[in-house]
């Protein structure tokens, strides 16, 4: 679950890593006021990349500047995410510009931290050009952050004094709070020195999904559409997309192939049974629903049940295999339901079904 | 031979009192597995199919002679349960569950790392040696013995491909669902090396899909160490860039993670890589 940046900033403040005095408004004559120093910074908070390109952020010298450009900002789309917030902060005269980040180092199996003293631009551009800019490592879970740790970082970036001091503390509290906060990814770009301080300008924070539950203060994940949002309050993972054909099945890889399968037969695909079929068949446009199961953990008796529960509205194929398959069947078969055993059969009457209707 | 298993197994199911566990443990039983224990915590004492339960992993090791761990403890518990099974030494330790958060994932894969325990999963369904032994949720009856080595990072995926397999006669020597998860214990590469090891295996089928890099990994791996004949599969040719694609480790962020990407490095380290997953069985009959 991504976080906007003055959410992601509120945490920062939470574990001391210096940010920008700002505040968010939703409507533009809130600009009056505020009690910031001019001029100022207006900032779109959406969780979409590439704001700046897109006319997102602005700097303003007067009132009259910061209430136009908030009413422009607030309202506007960039990349199909409309405006709802903004963040307004002082804007500071950045010196040298830094880059410091947690992720989840999947190959190498720990968080590994990227550091760079190329910050304020894209990093993998950086690490595409200069890759000898970028400085990694990786961190011992039982062991952690600890403040040599990032020491050594700080100096192989080619830090000194204050400032190394500054970023021993900004990166061992990141690290901190990625692993209390659950962070699958917190960056800091630019981490810029103003004033003589280093402050973190901007800030991303990813929480792991998984791990919402430990967090009950979050706020809304506003990334989910309604429909996946709904899907997500059932237990189901559902992803919209476009297409006049909603896909249900049993397991991840499964169905990315059963997609896979159906654009490769020529047909375009939209995705506990019964509150899957309810979710997929409200999307618009939806003509009809294949349903791939192959049963393992998930029982082929109890799917059966659900569909025939459900009743869907569109014309529906079902292919039905695995643990319990043979009670599944019976179920379908009494209730007038044929289902196929066979996928890619199974398939091709499933893109023939939606292009008939 | 197999790997990482066999028929001496002695199994050992956390969670066996729970909905899943309960189940499976009566399907691994029927299956032929030796599940030799459970481990419910509050309802030692008790007997579950035969198995008998007890309260912790140390107490149920010396009257039983486990093994191996299954786990299909809840997620926010799991953690627990793993790190008890690798300190009690069992190996290997394979956990079902899926859900778990990735910081939790990262602490049990370094405790094994360090107490030198196999670690399956998570978010796996385990592994099966046709006729011998099966951990985890696979059906049984899809199975036959035989010459290839199936790894995979999706369950339903392997079922459909071993059933393909064993329709056309071709057995396997043990079929490995690595987990869905970003992080994950046993890799593409460590199960490589082991099928190359293993003299009853001929071939083996890589079975891949979008998110992350294992498949590229594995694929240097192949280039340099496997001389067996590798046939690949991966799920996600459609799948659009920053949508987790139901595991949480399937998702293409930015230029990283492709099914492109993966094919290529693949096709270029000599592997037949199959369009459709219904293919593999076909490609797998060409080279063993």
């Amino acid at each position: 679950m991504k976080l906007h940046e003055y959410q992601a900033k509120e945490l920062f403040a939470k574990y001391a890593i210096p940010i920008q005095k700002g505040v968010v408004i939703d409507r533009p004559e809130q600009v009056d006021g505020l009690a910031l120093k001019y001029p100022l910074v207006l900032k779109a908070q959406v969780l979409v990349g590439g704001r700046g390109k897109a006319g997102g952020i602005k700097l303003a010298a007067t009132a009259g500047e910061a209430r136009r450009h908030a009413a422009t900002i607030l309202g506007m789309e960039i990349k199909g995410e409309k405006v709802r917030r903004l963040l307004v902060a002082e804007a500071a005269e950045l010196g040298a510009e830094y880059y410091v980040a947690f992720t989840v180092d999947r190959a190498a199996r720990r968080m590994a931290v990227i550091t760079s003293a190329a910050g304020g631009i894209d990093i993998e551009e950086v690490a595409r050009t200069t890759p000898d800019q970028i400085v990694r490592g990786t961190a011992d879970p039982f062991l952690g952050v600890q403040s040599y740790h990032t020491r050594q970082l700080g100096r192989r970036t080619g830090l000194t004094g204050s400032l190394l001091s500054d970023y021993v503390g900004i990166t061992t509290a990141l690290y901190r709070l990625c692993v209390a906060e659950d962070a699958e990814l917190a960056e800091i770009n630019p981490l810029a020195v103003v004033a003589g301080r280093l402050l973190a300008v901007d800030a991303k924070v990813i929480i792991d999904d998984n791990a919402v539950y430990r967090h009950p203060s979050l706020p809304k994940n506003e990334e989910l559409t309604e429909l996946e949002a709904a899907a997500r309050a059932e237990g189901l993972s559902y992803v919209e997309l476009e297409g006049d054909l909603a896909i249900i099945g049993n397991g991840a890889g499964l169905v990315m192939s059963t997609l896979d399968m159906v654009a490769y037969f020529g047909g375009r695909p939209a995705e506990n049974m019964k509150q899957a079929i309810e979710i997929v068949v409200r999307k618009p446009g939806v003509r009809g629903l294949f349903i791939n199961i192959f049963g393992g953990i998930t029982r082929c008796d109890d799917i059966a049940r659900g569909i025939v529960d459900a009743r869907p509205p569109v014309g529906m194929v079902v292919r039905l295999t695995g643990t319990n398959e043979e009670e599944g069947r019976r179920i379908l078969q009494a209730a007038g339901i044929h289902a196929y055993i066979d996928p890619e059969e199974a398939a091709q009457r499933a893109v023939a079904l939606a292009s008939q209707q | 031979m197999s790997i990482l298993i066999g028929k001496e197994t002695r199994v050992l199911v956390q969670g066996i009192t729970g909905y899943q566990g309960d189940f499976h443990t009566a399907r691994m039983l029927e299956f032929g597995t030796q599940v030799v224990a459970g481990v419910t915590p509050g309802k030692g004492g008790i007997r579950l199919h035969g198995v008998p339960v007890f309260e912790t992993v140390a107490e149920a090791i010396p009257p039983t002679g486990a093994t191996a761990a299954c786990i299909f403890v809840p997620a926010r518990f799991a953690k627990d349960a793993a790190l008890e099974a690798i300190e009690a030494q069992l190996d290997p330790v394979v956990v079902i569950t899926e859900g778990l958060p990735v910081h939790d994932v990262l602490q049990i894969v370094e405790f094994a790392r360090r107490q030198n325990v196999r670690l399956v999963g998570p978010n796996c369904p385990g592994l099966t040696v046709p006729g011998q032994c099966k951990i985890g949720i696979m059906p049984n009856h899809l199975f036959m013995p035989g010459p290839v080595g199936v790894i995979s990072r999706s369950g339903t995926l392997t079922y459909e491909i071993v059933a393909a397999l064993t329709r056309q006669g071709i057995g396997q020597s043990t079929a490995l669902g690595l987990g869905g998860d970003p992080v994950v214990g046993i890799s593409f590469t460590d199960a490589l090396r082991m099928f190359q090891n293993d003299p009853q295996t001929a071939a083996m089928i890589l079975i891949g899909e979008i998110g992350g890099s294992a498949e590229e990994e594995a694929a240097r791996f192949i280039s340099a160490h496997v001389t067996k004949p590798v046939v690949g599969y991966i799920a996600g040719r459609t799948a659009p860039p920053g949508k987790r694609m139901g595991h949480a480790g399937a998702v293409i962020s930015g230029t990283e993670g492709t099914a492109g990407s993966k094919i290529e490095a693949l096709q270029a380290a000599g592997v037949k890589v199959a369009t459709l997953a219904g293919e593999v069985a076909g490609l797998v009959r060409e080279v063993v």
